[in-house]
């Protein structure tokens, strides 16, 4: 347990003081919101429509790019073949290391997307559903990058391929995430539904990913 | 005669050998019995008219895309657990195949779609989701691909094939979880197939047919991925005896 506890603590002290990864996602957040009113013009009433797409695509795009340095760094440096031989189960290193990345990424998104949401003209209500799921489905974003990640660490320049092997896994998160956010302004669709899709999802991925992480990078190793 | 005795390559390609010219012949037979029927038995759709032909080809390729995507599952199994030497080969074989039937699936329809739905594409679930499984196999060969030394590949491309099983339920049941454009499962479904036997019959001949063509293709493509090991194999040697 003190294992786990000092590199959740040691990931997150590198997370922040090394290269400033919080600042850098959110950056690239803001510049993913600003573009898209750019791309389809300065409408308020559409931008209010879509703007929980837009910050779900926002967010998913950032923690994304922020993917390859979860295994990359302790490569490098040669610390991965010591933990991967140590005696700490490999699923809970991973488990720790996806919690402690999405401490210093993935929450600071969902921390400035209430803000983001006010430059897209969206409803009170629309932005707590958005901030709500996003709360709740970014975690799955990262478990499920972790796979990927953990799959491309032993390559030279593994980013672009990464993408393309997490896009497609994330797509359920996706699906529901934006359509719990919208259902909370709607008013057919209940906002419960999807949402408990999507915490199901997330719990899911909480599984999937630490060990289908560990798997690939016991194999990596060999 | 266990699954453990194929592990020898040299045994495997002596089994492919003696099987192959009888199973392509097969499919070769089958294809034109299908042929056949679907264009001279079968008769057309009261409401589709002659598109409904597009249909044996659609469905066939459809199940042949997601048989695929199992057929290397199993063998990312073999890879993982059993360490089987040839279930890497046959996952890594497989892939290249199932993107094709995928394609094909979406190609034709696609093609159905636009004198009958009025639109070649729509984001209906059961569409997205073979998209998606498209996009995998593509993911899978890139992945492959990129990391050199074949067991390394193999091992990450299995990890990569089981976690993208989730997606075949999703694919098999979209159109009944979400009521979309695309139309239910209407031949294996409980309480019997809703199909007319005039139409049913050819498609299932024409799917036998497109199952064979699968095993032909699976196991030429196996074969020669043995074969390509063998001289990468030489190549190796060769190049440390210079040294």
């Amino acid at each position: 347990m003190t294992a786990l506890l000092a590199l959740f603590v040691r990931e997150l002290k590198l997370a922040t003081r090394v290269g400033g990864g919080a600042l850098m996602g959110s950056l690239f957040f803001l510049i993913v919101v600003t573009v898209v009113p750019f791309g389809v013009g300065p409408d308020l009433a559409l931008l209010a429509r879509i703007g929980p797409a837009i910050l779900w695509i926002g967010a998913l795009l950032a923690t994304l790019l922020s993917l390859d340095r979860l295994f990359q760094a302790d490569r490098d440096d040669g610390c991965l073949d010591l933990i991967v031989a140590g005696e700490t189960p490999l699923e809970l290193v991973v488990l720790v290391k996806c919690l402690a990345h999405w401490t210093a990424t993935g929450l600071p998104l969902v921390v400035v997307s209430p803000l983001f949401a006010v430059f897209l003209n969206m409803e009170p209500t629309a932005i707590a559903a958005t901030t709500t799921t996003l709360l709740v489905g970014t975690p799955a974003l990262t478990f499920i990058g972790a796979i990927g990640a953990a799959l491309t660490v032993s390559l030279r320049r593994g980013g672009l391929l990464l993408a393309i092997l997490v896009l497609p896994l994330t797509v359920p998160v996706m699906i529901f995430g934006v359509s719990a956010a919208t259902a909370a302004v709607s008013e057919p669709v209940p906002f419960l539904t999807p949402f408990l899709i999507l915490s199901a999802l997330g719990l899911f991925a909480a599984v999937l990913g630490p060990v289908a992480g560990a798997a690939a990078l016991r194999f990596a190793g060999d | 005669m266990r699954l453990i005795d194929y592990a020898n390559p040299t045994r495997f390609l002596g089994l492919v050998a003696r099987l192959l010219p009888w199973i392509a012949g097969a499919t070769a037979v089958t294809f034109a019995i299908g042929l056949w029927l679907v264009f001279a038995v079968a008769p057309a759709d009261y409401q589709q008219g002659e598109t409904v032909k597009i249909m044996y080809v659609h469905v066939p390729c459809a199940w042949l895309s997601m048989f695929c995507y199992m057929t290397m599952a199993g063998s990312a199994l073999g890879t993982l657990v059993w360490r089987h030497p040839l279930a890497d080969v046959s996952a890594k074989c497989a892939a290249p195949i199932g993107a094709a039937f995928t394609f094909l699936a979406l190609a034709t329809g696609s093609l159905w779609g636009k004198p009958m739905w009025g639109t070649w594409w729509v984001w209906d679930a059961r569409l997205t989701s073979v998209l998606v499984l498209f996009i995998m196999y593509l993911g899978l060969i890139a992945l492959t691909e990129t990391i050199e030394d074949p067991v390394r590949a193999a091992r990450a491309g299995a990890v990569l094939t089981l976690v993208g099983v989730v997606n075949i339920p999703i694919i098999k049941f979209s159109v009944e979880w979400w009521n979309t454009l695309h139309q239910p499962a209407s031949v294996f479904r409980m309480g019997g197939s809703t199909i007319d036997p005039a139409m049913l019959v050819p498609l299932l001949v024409m799917a036998g047919a497109f199952t064979g063509l699968f095993v032909t293709v699976h196991l030429m493509a196996m074969r020669n991925e043995i074969l390509r090991r063998r001289i990468r194999a030489m190549r190796m040697i060769e190049a440390s005896r210079a040294e």
